[in-house]
């Protein structure tokens, strides 16, 4: 029950404006991802949700109300922090208790020694212990309740972090960053378990991240800042396949899309010496976005084909080196209309694959392009989306 | 064999290398305190050149000599008096300054600056504050009708006066001490607290600034505690240990036994007493922040 919505949040740091007018709105059990390089204002966005931070304009509405002049305390949010902030001075239970503690108890029996000598403190303490010792056991860390978080590895503090957030049973759970403190295969472990944590519990998780194999795997929609401003948001599949700009379809994607420049012209896509019959809105120069993983390589034996597009358009491409990632091969080379301009290739290897061999023969090689998966940006970046879905269905009828 | 060898060339240069610093402490620490401890085995005084090994007397007599418990009674009042005052108040201070954004650091210089000053010129301007008949303080008592208060006269009240000239002196080292420790405190534990819900000004203190500060606290604690029974320069210049004895403070005594009455032996053994008391005071705070490495 934690509808979330953002109106227009403007902020700056002195003369530094980090974020331009964002409106965003979050649905109840929503994993959402804030995805964006370092300095896109992704962290303040969220330290704005979370109350940490006044945004200079705009509102912040939980569940239909101003959350502006509320504390962090009573927005209902839990919140972990990149370098999970633990209070470094109490156990791993006293830290989880905190929040049960704060909630509970009166300012008075708080204060040091009272908890444990005035009534109020004393009959809330099982309750607080039943309420630590559920979510301990709930992440598996019931062992450590008595250790000190510097006696903790990585993986093992965030799970406290976790705990801490949870114990208070929140609406809402912000996420700063929560992967990045730890090493490659616990990351990989983690992202999991937030993911089912967030299936089991049914909260809205807003996680904020520069990782956007982190930001695709776990969210159910994806919101991607840049400078400031919001640039799209939807789901994992939207942003990868139907970006609204170049730099969206930049930043999704690993390796990065090729770009490459083209011309439209009389319902056609000039490419280098090839030309596509793809009528778009525009005549005069465009830029190509081709994914590294569409390209086909089909005279090569040993590779698996990328797509089966029965009229492919063919294109010269000069390959200056070979990385083998295992089950694929990553080529970096160019095309021959923009030998300055590096494209890389993803090629699946088939079980025939040669190994070094395969491509020592020759450096120039026909490549294939589907039309179908080509994205299209005008000169400003904005995606130009010729009309297939017309074309097809004519041909088909 | 090659190994041995140049284990024993390494283990030369290593004493080689804390020689020097060995020798100025020997030279300054060591061998002094062996001297002051012989000296105070001898009935020596400055006025005769004989004197003779008398054994533990002087330290015997330091038990049974009044002045001795006057001597002690004083110093422990005024460390009661001095150390909550140079401990809360820089602490208060140094919240406060902490949580000020503009004029951070003239504050911090202001405050700073009586330590800079040297306290027995310093003294001076205090006794002419707190004169009786013409002190600033009085006349100021006096017009918002209050009464004029005797600092150095009554013997109640002149280690109190004594103690505020202390504060004044060493509140604002203690603050930038304070400081530094509140500054090294991670901000992202207060907004971690602010989540949790503890955002009353009590909570953060007892649950973050408080239990963050503690090697910080120790320090301060200690150094404050020495500084207490160290006290000798305001009372030498201000109150000569008056009146009738009430700001005579343990330093004092032993200088008065010393270099007025020339009972050499019996100042060292009260010096060494009094070394004591100090080592005791570093002890504890070397047991504490050892145990606190872990943060």
């Amino acid at each position: 029950m934690a509808q979330l919505s953002l109106k227009n949040i403007k902020k700056s740091f002195g003369d530094t404006s980090v974020l331009h007018g964002i409106s965003l709105d979050v649905m109840d059990g929503e994993f959402i991802s804030l995805v964006g390089q370092s300095g896109c204002g992704k962290s303040t966005l969220l330290r704005i949700i979370a109350g940490l931070e006044q945004p200079d304009s705009g509102d912040v509405l939980i569940d239909g109300k101003s959350m502006l002049d509320a504390a962090p305390k009573d927005r209902n949010i839990a919140m972990v922090f990149q370098d999970y902030a633990l209070y470094p001075h109490m156990s791993v239970g006293e830290n989880m208790a905190m929040p049960l503690v704060m909630a509970k108890l009166p300012l008075y029996a708080r204060l040091p020694v009272m908890r444990r000598i005035t009534p109020a403190g004393r009959n809330a303490q099982p309750e607080i212990r039943a309420g630590v010792e559920k979510v301990a056991k709930q992440l598996r860390i019931d062992h450590l309740l008595d250790r000190k978080p510097a006696q903790l590895s990585g993986g093992q503090r965030q799970r406290v972090a976790l705990g801490r957030a949870l114990v208070r049973d929140p609406q809402t759970f912000l996420m700063d960053e929560p992967l990045s403190n730890l090493d490659a295969k616990l990351r990989v472990q983690v992202r999991t378990e937030i993911t089912e944590l967030h299936a089991s519990s049914g909260l809205t998780f807003i996680y904020v991240t520069h990782d956007q194999v982190e930001a695709m795997t776990m969210s159910s929609r994806v919101a991607l800042l840049q400078t400031g401003r919001l640039l799209q948001v939807g789901t994992p599949n939207d942003l990868f396949a139907d970006p609204e700009t170049l730099d969206v379809a930049q930043f999704i994607g690993s390796p990065e899309i090729n770009i490459t420049v083209g011309e439209s012209q009389n319902g056609q896509v000039i490419i280098g010496e090839t030309a596509i019959p793809i009528a778009l809105d525009t005549t005069g120069p465009i830029q190509i976005g081709i994914r590294p993983e569409t390209i086909c390589i089909p005279n090569v034996s040993g590779l698996v084909a990328a797509h089966t597009a029965t009229q492919g358009h063919m294109l010269k491409f000069e390959k200056r080196l070979v990385e083998d990632l295992g089950p694929e091969i990553l080529i970096h080379g160019a095309f021959a209309h923009a030998p300055e301009n590096i494209v890389r290739i993803r090629a699946q290897k088939s079980d025939t694959y040669g190994g070094a061999g395969t491509f020592a023969q020759s450096n120039a090689l026909d490549v294939m392009l589907n039309p179908n998966q080509l994205l299209f940006f005008g000169p400003d970046g904005k995606r130009l989306r010729p009309d297939f879905s017309t074309a097809k269905r004519a041909e088909t009828v | 064999m090659a190994v041995s060898k140049l284990q024993r060339a390494q283990t030369r240069l290593a004493y080689l290398l804390v020689l020097p610093a060995t020798l100025l402490i020997l030279a300054i620490y060591i061998v002094p305190i062996i001297f002051v401890f012989l000296g105070s085995l001898t009935d020596y005084t400055l006025v005769s050149d004989h004197y003779a090994f008398v054994g533990f007397e002087n330290y015997q007599k330091m038990f049974e000599d009044e002045a001795f418990s006057n001597a002690l009674n004083n110093t422990f009042f005024y460390a009661l008096l001095f150390l909550p005052g140079a401990f809360i108040i820089s602490l208060v201070i140094a919240i406060a300054i902490q949580e000020q954004k503009q004029f951070r650091s003239v504050l911090e210089v202001l405050y700073f600056l009586p330590v800079t000053s040297t306290l027995a010129a310093m003294a001076l301007v205090w006794s002419a504050l707190m004169d009786s008949g013409q002190g600033v303080i009085n006349n100021t008592l006096q017009t918002i009708g209050l009464a004029r208060v005797n600092w150095f006269g009554n013997e109640d009240i002149v280690l109190v006066s004594l103690a505020i000239i202390s504060l004044w002196s060493v509140i604002g080292f203690n603050m930038v001490l304070f400081l530094a420790g509140l500054t090294a405190i991670p901000k992202n534990l207060y907004e971690a607290a602010a989540i949790d819900g503890a955002d009353h000004p009590l909570d953060k203190f007892f649950r973050v600034t408080w239990p963050m500060l503690g090697p910080t606290a120790m320090f301060v604690a200690v150094t404050s505690s020495i500084t207490a029974f160290k006290l000798f320069d305001t009372v030498a210049i201000l109150t000569q240990g008056g009146p009738d004895r009430a700001s005579e403070v343990f330093l004092y005594l032993a200088f008065l036994e010393g270099f007025e009455y020339f009972n050499m032996g019996y100042s060292a053994a009260l010096s060494l007493f009094f070394l004591g008391i100090i080592f005791l005071f570093a002890l504890v705070q070397a047991l504490f922040s050892d145990r606190n490495v872990q943060y």
